[in-house]
């Protein structure tokens, strides 16, 4: 078993909870695991990635290579696109639709939105809307890790204990609203086929 | 044994927790900032009476640990690869001096410059100062070697240089902990004069270590680390040092074990393990993140027909951290890749917060300075470097930290007026205030903006120590009190802040505006955490 994920955003959208969830749910899966994230300049509003890596064998680097990406998780649709070297062929791409717009040139969102049609296998949703249906108007980010998760080769459950033990210092009703997003993610997924 | 996953820079603060550590002395820098805070977070009840506090900058943060190691207690210091230019005088005499209690020295490099303003490789410091160097290939491996690194240190009484890159110290890992070690007692050296550097003690010390550094080349605790693994090829051996080791095992795959693979990880080397490799191969490929300093130094001593391949004859290129597509292209592998990026995605550079106080200091600097015309602002490393970016294009220098400062001294004295300075609380106190004190000694005519947002921001918002004392230190170092100006930069106070700053620009002296509000990014933090006591 080989998934290697690439997370994308914007700083400060939430990509490193979604990392952290992921990698909790590894760990208690007794999978080997590397995921390099990006800190520093780059966190204040630029474009932001994480590498994670699981594997049933040790993994040796902490990057992906290119065309080896099995999944792109990413919370913002343009931000998508810039991973596309890493994707292999038959990799998916799971992306939020709402853009986060910080730049004065940013590309009309129907052309993204084109581009990102023509990628073979991709899921767009509106993340921000559903996880404001789901009363959770905070947890896109968990929205679309619900969406990906049928392609990350681990049981659901793992990923709901691990938003449990992440946010449960938060208090009980972070958590329920973190897993009202995750369910409401993975319905928007249901029914697709692997 | 507990399993736990951490970020490499975790893994080396809980290392250090394990192996007894008693102080820890950091300024933060990306990408090293996480083992201190990882260390601040740690639980009293379990490692107890630890000193955890940031330092001013990396040069008090050493010379604080020496004073550790000292009085016999192991002690760690972190801190940039460029935080070690600051810290060198410390660095480089505590070789000399040597140590008591085991000292670690950690520097975190930054190759392809991701947070900094060079790529400077760490590892030229290691035998600049002649004391072991540490690098290792994965979080696990830098977890086990700080426990030999600190007993290396008190084995050969020696600081120990500990050099991760910006992928080891961001990257994620598990990790197996060992049972944690009691700290040491408090015992001061055997010879009272050992830190005492005059030059008749510092000539008998420096000859010490001489000789220690070429005994380290066979310490079992450095040789460990350095494993040359024998495959059947001849046409070519591969050297890698550090993580360029999971980047070859990574592209080699399955034929990873047909290379004879030397795996460097801990300096200095003998010669004997280098002609291991080159004994059997015809060609050498090294392997290395950072500069080629492997690689020069089998250039400088081998001539004897073998072809040695590198980052010197273009076979991997010479600037720039590695990764799997470079390491598989210097093998002569296939390269895969996915699609291109579709042209219409855009830059996304990095940029100010919503709501940041810099950002209406800037909008009432380029109003107040307008009428000077271009090149008046020197500015320094923080947050507020974003200021050189449109829509303010307002800086014209950032260079090291404090120099901002400085050189507006260096262009007053040359004619330029007027002549601004644009530096962050943290790096003022960092290394603003000596400049400040000699714009003050000559009555330089300069004004100095200390954009004051309560916080080390970039790095993720440590405690600044500048918090509460910029107008006190300003008035100390001699700063006249009606020239020290304290502003709010906010969208409301945009015309009297212009007209405070003109005013200042006017004055042939040394002037400081103070520009304080909070950092956006800290404040939503406190309010929540306020929140959810409530």
């Amino acid at each position: 078993m080989k998934n290697d994920i690439i997370l994308s955003g914007v700083g400060g959208q939430g990509i490193l909870s979604i990392a952290a969830t992921i990698g909790l749910a590894a760990v208690s899966n007794d999978l080997f695991i590397k995921q390099s994230e990006v800190h520093g300049m780059s966190q204040r509003g630029g474009d932001v990635q994480s590498h994670l890596r699981l594997s049933d064998k040790p993994v040796s680097s902490d990057l992906i290579p290119f065309g080896k990406a099995d999944l792109i998780i990413s919370v913002e649709p343009m931000e998508s696109l810039r991973y596309l070297p890493w994707l292999s062929d038959n990799g998916w791409l799971v992306t939020n639709s709402n853009p986060f717009i910080n730049i004065p040139d940013y590309p009309p969102l129907d052309e993204i939105l084109e581009e990102i049609k023509k990628i073979r296998n991709h899921i767009i949703i509106d993340a921000d809307g559903i996880a404001k249906e789901a009363g959770s108007p905070r947890s896109g980010n968990i929205v679309i890790l619900g969406a990906a998760s049928p392609f990350i080769e681990m049981p659901f459950e793992s990923l709901e204990k691990a938003l449990k033990k992440l946010f449960g210092k938060k208090g009980n009703h972070v958590v329920e609203d973190n897993l009202n997003a995750l369910h409401a993610g993975r319905e928007c997924s249901a029914g697709i086929r692997i | 044994m507990e399993k736990v996953l951490l970020l490499g820079d975790e893994a080396i603060a809980q290392a250090a927790l394990d192996a007894g550590l008693s102080g820890m002395y950091a300024y933060p820098g990306t990408p090293s900032t996480e083992i201190m805070e990882y260390i601040q977070s740690s639980e009293e009840n379990s490692y107890p009476g630890i000193h955890k506090e940031w330092s001013s900058n990396e040069k008090t943060a050493i010379e604080s640990a020496l004073g550790m190691s000292y009085a016999g207690k192991r002690a760690m210091v972190a801190m940039k690869h460029v935080g070690l230019n600051v810290a060198a005088d410390g660095f480089i005499n505590s070789a000399i001096t040597g140590v008591n209690g085991g000292l670690i020295i950690v520097s975190a490099d930054d190759p392809s410059m991701h947070s900094s303003q060079n790529e400077q490789d760490s590892r030229f410091y290691g035998k600049f100062a002649l004391v072991p160097c540490f690098e290792p290939s994965n979080q696990q491996e830098a977890y086990d070697m700080v426990f030999d690194a600190f007993e290396l240190s008190e084995k050969y009484k020696l600081p120990v240089l500990f050099r991760i890159t910006t992928r080891m110290a961001h990257s994620r890992a598990t990790i197996n902990l060992r049972p944690s070690l009691p700290q040491k007692k408090l015992f001061l050296p055997a010879d009272p004069l050992q830190f005492v550097l005059l030059p008749a003690i510092a000539r008998k010390r420096y000859k010490t270590l001489l000789s220690s550094y070429e005994s380290l080349r066979y310490d079992p605790l450095i040789s460990k680390y350095n494993i040359f693994t024998g495959g059947n090829k001849h046409d070519l051996g591969i050297i890698a040092c550090g993580i360029a080791n999971n980047y070859f095992l990574e592209s080699a795959g399955e034929s990873a074990g047909e290379f004879p693979l030397l795996k460097i990880s801990a300096y200095p080397f003998p010669k004997e393990i280098i002609k291991e490799i080159t004994g059997r191969c015809n060609e050498v490929l090294i392997l290395e993140e950072g500069a080629p300093v492997v690689e020069e130094a089998l250039r400088g001593i081998l001539d004897e027909g073998i072809k040695i391949r590198g980052r010197l004859d273009g076979t991997v290129p010479r600037d720039g951290e590695l990764n799997p597509a470079i390491v598989a292209k210097a093998m002569g592998f296939p390269l895969s890749f996915g699609q291109e990026v579709p042209s219409l995605v855009k830059m996304r550079p990095p940029s100010f917060c919503e709501g940041c106080g810099h950002a209406d200091m800037f909008s009432a600097l380029t109003e107040a300075i307008k009428p000077f015309g271009q090149g008046h602002v020197f500015s320094d490393i923080g947050c507020y470097t974003l200021g050189a970016l449109p829509p303010y294009s307002a800086i014209n220098s950032c260079v090291d930290m404090g120099a901002s400062v400085t050189m507006a001294i260096g262009a007053s004295d040359a004619g330029l007026f007027p002549s601004v300075a644009v530096i962050g609380d943290s790096t003022f106190t960092h290394s603003g205030m000596t400049g400040l004190l000699d714009a003050v000694v000559k009555n330089s005519p300069v004004t100095i903006i200390i954009s004051d947002n309560s916080t080390t921001g970039m790095t993720g918002g440590q405690k600044s120590n500048a918090t509460g004392r910029l107008e006190q230190i300003c008035s100390g170092i001699g700063v006249q009190s009606e020239h020290i100006r304290v502003i709010t930069p906010l969208r409301k106070n945009y015309t009297e802040n212009v007209r405070i700053m003109k005013e200042e620009f006017d004055y042939k002296g040394v002037s400081v505006i103070i520009a304080s509000r909070e950092c956006i990014q800290t404040a939503i933090r406190r309010k929540r955490s306020e929140n959810s006591i409530e």
